[in-house]
C-alpha cells in the first residue's frame, strides 16, 4: 500500500477526472435525448397517452328547387368503447350486455370495428336511443372508456318520396375503404351508399373533427375533454337539386301503392329533373344506421321488387314510343316526309316472307301518312319503313340517338340502355349466328322491339331532343351545367311537323283520353311487349307539353300496365299539375 | 476532538447530500401523483421518515471514531455473509422483482436488504484487508485475500440472484485496489476472463482480445505461473460462456438481449426502456413541469419511484432538472475523493474511496440504464429512489465520510471542491 501524499494526489487527480468524464457523457447523452431529439418523444409521448375520437361532421343539408329540404341532419347520440386490446374489449362488451341488452352480432361487429382501427374508439351502437343513452350515461363510472357523443343522424322528411333518387347513408365498408374513390376514408364513418347520397359524397360530407382523450398505459380514459383542443367538425355546404318538391309528391301520390313502374319529368331544355320516382317505394330512413334484417328481407321478397329503381335500372322494350325514332332517323336520310304514305295499306297485318306481322290494331288502319301514322301508332307502316331505311340504316341511326347510352344523369347505377351495335350485320351474325336471323329484325327494330331495351330516364333524355330542335340535355338532378347533345338535325318545318303529330297523338290518336285544358300536350304512347309474360305488357307514355314551346317532358313507364294510354292519363296529370303550379309560381315571383 | 472542531466536520459534503436527499423526496412525491392513484401515492412519507432516520444514524456513525469502524469491520463483516446465507432460504422477492429473494422478512414485514449492510461491510473488510500491506499489490497472490473477502458476498449475491448488487460489488473492488495502487495493467489482467466472457460470443472478438491480453502479460510480466493462470482463465471463460448464458434465467437473458436493441421486444422487455427513453426525451429544456409528467401520471412509465425515478427527472424538469442533479452528484462523489485522498490513514481513506466508488456504480449503472446506456438491473439511484434500507445506507455512508473528513490531515487544497 502507497499512501505516500504525492502518489494520492495523482490517483486523487486521475479518479476526479474520470468522474468528471463519466459525468460530462452522461449529461451529453441527455442533451442528445431531451434537446436533440426532443420533438420525436414529444410526438411518441403525445401517441402514447391521447386516443383521437371522431367527431362526425353534419352532412350537407340536401334542397329542392324552392328551398324546401329534401334531406336533413337529426341530433342523434352514437355509443363507442375505446380499449387497449380485443380481450379487454370483449371483457367490457360483455359487461356492457349486462347493463344493455346486445346481440352476439353487435358484438361482434364492435370487435371486427375495433380490429380495423385499434386507436379509435370502437362504435357500439353507431345509432342508439336517447334511453339507451340514458341509461349509459348512470353507469358510466363502470364502464372506462365508454364514449357517448353526438352524432348527427342523416333524415329524409320525405323519404319515401325521395327512394328512388336520394339513396342512403351507412357505415363506409371494408370494400370501400379498400378503393381509391375512398382514400382518407377511416373505419367507423358514415357515408353515402346510394343515390345522391353516393354520387356527391365528396361535397356532402364534410370535414370530421377529432376530439382527444387521454387514456393510461392499460388504455383506460383518465381525461375525456381538455388534453388537448378539439378540432371542430365542419359542416358540408348545402346541395341545391332541381327537384320539385311539390311535383314530386304529387307523382309518388299518383303512383301510390297500387301501381308499378317509373317515371322520370325533367325540363327539356335545361335537363333539370324535376321528379323522378319509381313505384313501390320504401322509406331510405330505415336505412340509415343499418337495415334492419326483417325490413331488407320484405323488400327483397316483395315481387315488385321495390328496390329495383324502374327509372334508371330497369330497362324495358320501349315499344312505339320508338316509332319517333324511327320516323326522326328517316326524314334525316330524307327516306320519307311526314306527307309521304307508304306502298302497302294496313289491313291490320304485313306479309313479309312468309311470316304475317299483325298491326297492333287489327282493324287496320287504311292508306295513311307518316304523321298519322305517328298518331295511331299503325305497324304496318313503321314495318315497311323499317325495310325502306335498312337495317344497318336502323341500327346504326338508334346508335346515334343514344340507344346504347346512359342518360348520363347524375345518379349511381344507372343502366345502360341496350340496342344493337352497328354495324348491324355484324352485331345479329355475333348474336344469332350467321343463318339464325333474317332481314326480318328490321320490322321489329322499326317498332321498338327487338334487341332495344331502353330506361325510362334515357327515353325522357331522348323526347327532349324531340320537345326542342334535336338537342337532348343531359338530366341532372343538382344544379348545374347540363351539357346538351345534338342527336339529329332536322329544319324547322320538320320539326314542328313532328311535334304536330305527337300533339296529334293527343288529341286524335292514342292517347286521346289524356288531353289537358288550355296546355298542347305532345307525346306518344309505347305498349311493349313483356318478355317474362307475354300477356302483361308495360305501358309507355313520353310527352312534353306545351307542344311548341315544351316546358316539361314526362316519362311514364308502367310494368305490366297493359296498354300505353294508362301511361299517357298518368303523365298528362303530372304535366297538368305542374303547368298548373308554374303558373301561380310565375305570378308569386312577379308580386315580389 | 478539540474544540476547535467545527460541530459538522464537513458541511459542505453533509449540504451537498441534504439537497440531494431533499431532491429525491420531492420526486418521490411527484412519483406518487398519477392519474390513476397506487400505493405510489403516499410512499413519500415514509422516504421521509427514513431520511429523518437516515440523518440520525448519520451523527450517531459520525460521531464513532475510526478505530471503532476498524473494530466493528470483522463483525459487520461476519453478519452480513450470515444474513446473506440466511437469505438464499427465507428471503422475499418485492415489487417487480417478487421471484428474487433479496428482502429480510419476518412474518410478512419487510425489514429491509441485507445486501446495502453488505456493501458497507465489503467496504470496510477490504480497507482494512489492503491498508494492512505495507506496499501496493504487485502480482494476483497480493489479491486472494480481497478477492476473497468480496467473492463471498458477491456469490450469495448473485445466487439471490441480484445482478445490479453484484455489479456494485465488482465495481467496489477494483476501484479500492485502484486506490490502493494497483497498476492498470494489474487491473486489466485480474478483469480480462470477465472480458473473455463477455467477448466469447464473437469468436473474431474473442481472438482479438486474446492477442492483446499475451501482448499484455508479456509486458507486464507477472510471475510466470499467474501470467499462465490469467492466460488459461481466459481461456476457460471464454469456452463455458455459451454455458453461463444458459445458466442465467431468461428474464437476465432478455434484459441483456434488449439492452442490445430495445425494439427487438416494444412491448415487453424493451418496453420499460423505450418509455423511459421518451419520458426523458419528451422533457426538453424545461421539462413538463414538477408532477406533471403524462408519461409518470398515466402509468407509461415502470417503477418510476424506484429505478425508473431519474426519467421523472428529466421528464418534468427537463434538461435542466437533469443537469442540476447529475451536477450534485458530482460535487457529492468528487467532495467524497477529496476526503480520501486528504485521509492520511490508509484505512479511513480506503473506506472513504469505496463508499464514493459505491455511489458512482449505483449512478452511473441506474442513471445510464435510463438512457439505455446500461442494461437494465434492478439497481437504485442514492438519494432518489424510494427505499427505506438504502436511504439509511447511504447516509450511514454519509455519517463514515464526515467522520473520515474531520479526522483527515492531509493538505486541504487537494481538490478546490
Amino acid at each position: 500500500m502507497s499512501f505516500h501524499p504525492n502518489e494520492m494526489q495523482r490517483r486523487a487527480r486521475l479518479a476526479a477526472a474520470l468522474l468528471f468524464l463519466a459525468f460530462v457523457f452522461l449529461v451529453g447523452s441527455f442533451f442528445r435525448t431531451q434537446v436533440l431529439q426532443h420533438a420525436q418523444y414529444v410526438l411518441q409521448s403525445e401517441e402514447n397517452r391521447l386516443r383521437e375520437v371522431p367527431l362526425p361532421a353534419p352532412r350537407g343539408v340536401i334542397y329542392d328547387r324552392r328551398g324546401q329540404i329534401i334531406a336533413e341532419n337529426l341530433p342523434g347520440y352514437s355509443v363507442s368503447l375505446l380499449a387497449p386490446g380485443v380481450d379487454s374489449l370483449r371483457a367490457a362488451l360483455r359487461r356492457l350486455a349486462g347493463t344493455i341488452p346486445m346481440s352476439p352480432e353487435q358484438i361482434n361487429q364492435a370487435i371486427r370495428r375495433f380490429r380495423r382501427a385499434p386507436n379509435r374508439p370502437a362504435v357500439i351502437f353507431p345509432d342508439a336511443s336517447f334511453d339507451v343513452v340514458s341509461v349509459l350515461e348512470e353507469h358510466r363510472v363502470e364502464f372506462p372508456g365508454l364514449i357517448i357523443q353526438s352524432a348527427p343522424k342523416r333524415y329524409y322528411p320525405d323519404g319515401p318520396a325521395m327512394a328512388a333518387f336520394i339513396g342512403y347513408t351507412g357505415e363506409v365498408n371494408e370494400a370501400e375503404l379498400g378503393s381509391a374513390n375512398f382514400r382518407g376514408y377511416k373505419a367507423g364513418q358514415q357515408v353515402g351508399k346510394d343515390g345522391l347520397e353516393r354520387q356527391y359524397e365528396h361535397l356532402l360530407r364534410g370535414r370530421e373533427g377529432t376530439r382527444f382523450v387521454e387514456v393510461d398505459a392499460r388504455g383506460r380514459v383518465v381525461r375525456e375533454a381538455g388534453a388537448r383542443q378539439d378540432l371542430l367538425p365542419e359542416a358540408a355546404p348545402p346541395l341545391h337539386t332541381n327537384i320539385d318538391l311539390d311535383l314530386q309528391k304529387f307523382v309518388v301520390g299518383l303512383f301510390g301503392d297500387s301501381l308499378i313502374g317509373g317515371i322520370v319529368a325533367m325540363e327539356p331544355t335545361t335537363g333539370a329533373v324535376l321528379a323522378l320516382h319509381s313505384a313501390p317505394t320504401f322509406d331510405p330512413n330505415r336505412f340509415i344506421g343499418g337495415i334492419p334484417a326483417d325490413y331488407w328481407r320484405a323488400l327483397n321478397e316483395d315481387s315488385r321488387r321495390p328496390l329495383y329503381n324502374k327509372a334508371i335500372k330497369g330497362a324495358y322494350a320501349p315499344g312505339s314510343i320508338w316509332k319517333l325514332a324511327t320516323a326522326v332517323m328517316a326524314i334525316q336520310a330524307g327516306v320519307v316526309s311526314l306527307d309521304d304514305q307508304m306502298p302497302v295499306a294496313c289491313t291490320g297485318g304485313y306479309q313479309y316472307g312468309n311470316r304475317r306481322f299483325k298491326c297492333w290494331d287489327k282493324k287496320g288502319h287504311g292508306h295513311i301518312n307518316l304523321a298519322q301514322a305517328i298518331e295511331v301508332s299503325c305497324d304496318v307502316y313503321f314495318y315497311q319503313l323499317g325495310l325502306k331505311i335498312g337495317l344497318s340504316r336502323l341500327v346504326a341511326g338508334g346508335v346515334e340517338l343514344g340507344a346504347r347510352e346512359r342518360s348520363g344523369i347524375d345518379l349511381p347505377s344507372e343502366t345502360r340502355s341496350s340496342f344493337p351495335s352497328a354495324p348491324a350485320t355484324e352485331y345479329y351474325n355475333r348474336r344469332f349466328g350467321a343463318r339464325g336471323w333474317s332481314n326480318a329484325v328490321s320490322l321489329n327494330l322499326a317498332i321498338g322491339q327487338g334487341e332495344n331495351a331502353q330506361t325510362v330516364v334515357n327515353m325522357a333524355r331522348f323526347y327532349t331532343a324531340l320537345a326542342t330542335d334535336g338537342h337532348a340535355a343531359q338530366p341532372r338532378i343538382v344544379r348545374g351545367e347540363s351539357e346538351r347533345v345534338q342527336l339529329f338535325q332536322l329544319d324547322d318545318e320538320q320539326m314542328a311537323g313532328v311535334k304536330k303529330a305527337l300533339a296529334g297523338v293527343v288529341q286524335r290518336g292514342t292517347a286521346a283520353a289524356s288531353q289537358i285544358r288550355g296546355v298542347m300536350l305532345a307525346g306518344k304512347t309505347g305498349t311493349a311487349q313483356n318478355a317474362h309474360d307475354p300477356l302483361r305488357d308495360h305501358a309507355w307514355f313520353v310527352g312534353f307539353a306545351p307542344a311548341n314551346d315544351a316546358k316539361i317532358v314526362v316519362a311514364v313507364m308502367l310494368e305490366f300496365g297493359g296498354h300505353g294510354t294508362r301511361a299517357a292519363r298518368i303523365a298528362s296529370k303530372i304535366i297538368e299539375h305542374y303547368l298548373g303550379v308554374q303558373t301561380t309560381q310565375v305570378i308569386n315571383t312577379e308580386g315580389e | 476532538m478539540s474544540a476547535a472542531r467545527r460541530r459538522i466536520a464537513d458541511p459542505t459534503l453533509v449540504a451537498l447530500a441534504m439537497a440531494l436527499s431533499l431532491f429525491g423526496i420531492a420526486m418521490v412525491y411527484s412519483a406518487g401523483q398519477t392519474d390513476v392513484p397506487t400505493v405510489v401515492a403516499k410512499l413519500y412519507r415514509q422516504q421521509i421518515a427514513w431520511f429523518i432516520l437516515g440523518l440520525g444514524a448519520a451523527y450517531a456513525v459520525s460521531r464513532a471514531s475510526v478505530r471503532f469502524l476498524d473494530w466493528v469491520t470483522t463483525p459487520a463483516y461476519a453478519v452480513s455473509c450470515v444474513l446473506l446465507f440466511l437469505l438464499l432460504f427465507i428471503g422475499a422477492g418485492a415489487g417487480t422483482a417478487a421471484s428474487t429473494k433479496s428482502w429480510l422478512a419476518i412474518g410478512g414485514v419487510r425489514l429491509g436488504q441485507p445486501s446495502e449492510l453488505a456493501k458497507i461491510a465489503v467496504i470496510l473488510m477490504l480497507a482494512r484487508i489492503l491498508a494492512s500491506r505495507k506496499v501496493a499489490p504487485r502480482s494476483l497472490m497480493d489479491l486472494w485475500q480481497p478477492a476473497l473477502a468480496v467473492a463471498i458476498p458477491w456469490i450469495l449475491i448473485m445466487r439471490q440472484p441480484d445482478l445490479g448488487t453484484g455489479i456494485v460489488f465488482v465495481g467496489i473492488f477494483f476501484a479500492m485496489l485502484f486506490w490502493a495502487g494497483a497498476s492498470w495493467q494489474l487491473l486489466v489482467l485480474v478483469a480480462s476472463p470477465v472480458v473473455s466472457l463477455i467477448l466469447a460470443f464473437s469468436t473474431g472478438l474473442w481472438g482479438a482480445w486474446f492477442l492483446v491480453l499475451v501482448a499484455l502479460v508479456l509486458w507486464y510480466r507477472p510471475y510466470l505461473v499467474e501470467g499462465v493462470a490469467v492466460v488459461l482463465a481466459n481461456v476457460v471463460t471464454g469456452v463455458v460462456a455459451p454455458v453461463l448464458w444458459d445458466q442465467l434465467n431468461p428474464y437476465q437473458q432478455k434484459r441483456l438481449l434488449v439492452f442490445l436493441d430495445p425494439t427487438t421486444d416494444p412491448q415487453a422487455s424493451g418496453y420499460h426502456v423505450i418509455q423511459s427513453q421518451v419520458a426523458i426525451g419528451s422533457g426538453g429544456w424545461l421539462g413538463k413541469g414538477f408532477t406533471l409528467g403524462s408519461q409518470k401520471r398515466l402509468a407509461f412509465l415502470p417503477a418510476q419511484h424506484t429505478d425508473f425515478i431519474f426519467p421523472v427527472v428529466g421528464e418534468e424538469l427537463g434538461f435542466i432538472g437533469v443537469s442540476i442533479a447529475l451536477s450534485l452528484f458530482l460535487f457529492l462523489l468528487l467532495r467524497s475523493v477529496r476526503i480520501a485522498a486528504r485521509s492520511t490513514d490508509p484505512f479511513p481513506s480506503l473506506v472513504a474511496f469505496g463508499l464514493a466508488s459505491a455511489w458512482f456504480v449505483h449512478i452511473l449503472v441506474n442513471v445510464g440504464m435510463t438512457l439505455n446506456l446500461m442494461p437494465i438491473t434492478g439497481i437504485p439511484l442514492p438519494f432518489f429512489s424510494y427505499g427505506g434500507s438504502f436511504m439509511l445506507v447511504c447516509w450511514i455512508a454519509v455519517g463514515i465520510l464526515v467522520r473520515i473528513s474531520g479526522e483527515g490531515r492531509g493538505p486541504s487544497d487537494m481538490l478546490v471542491i
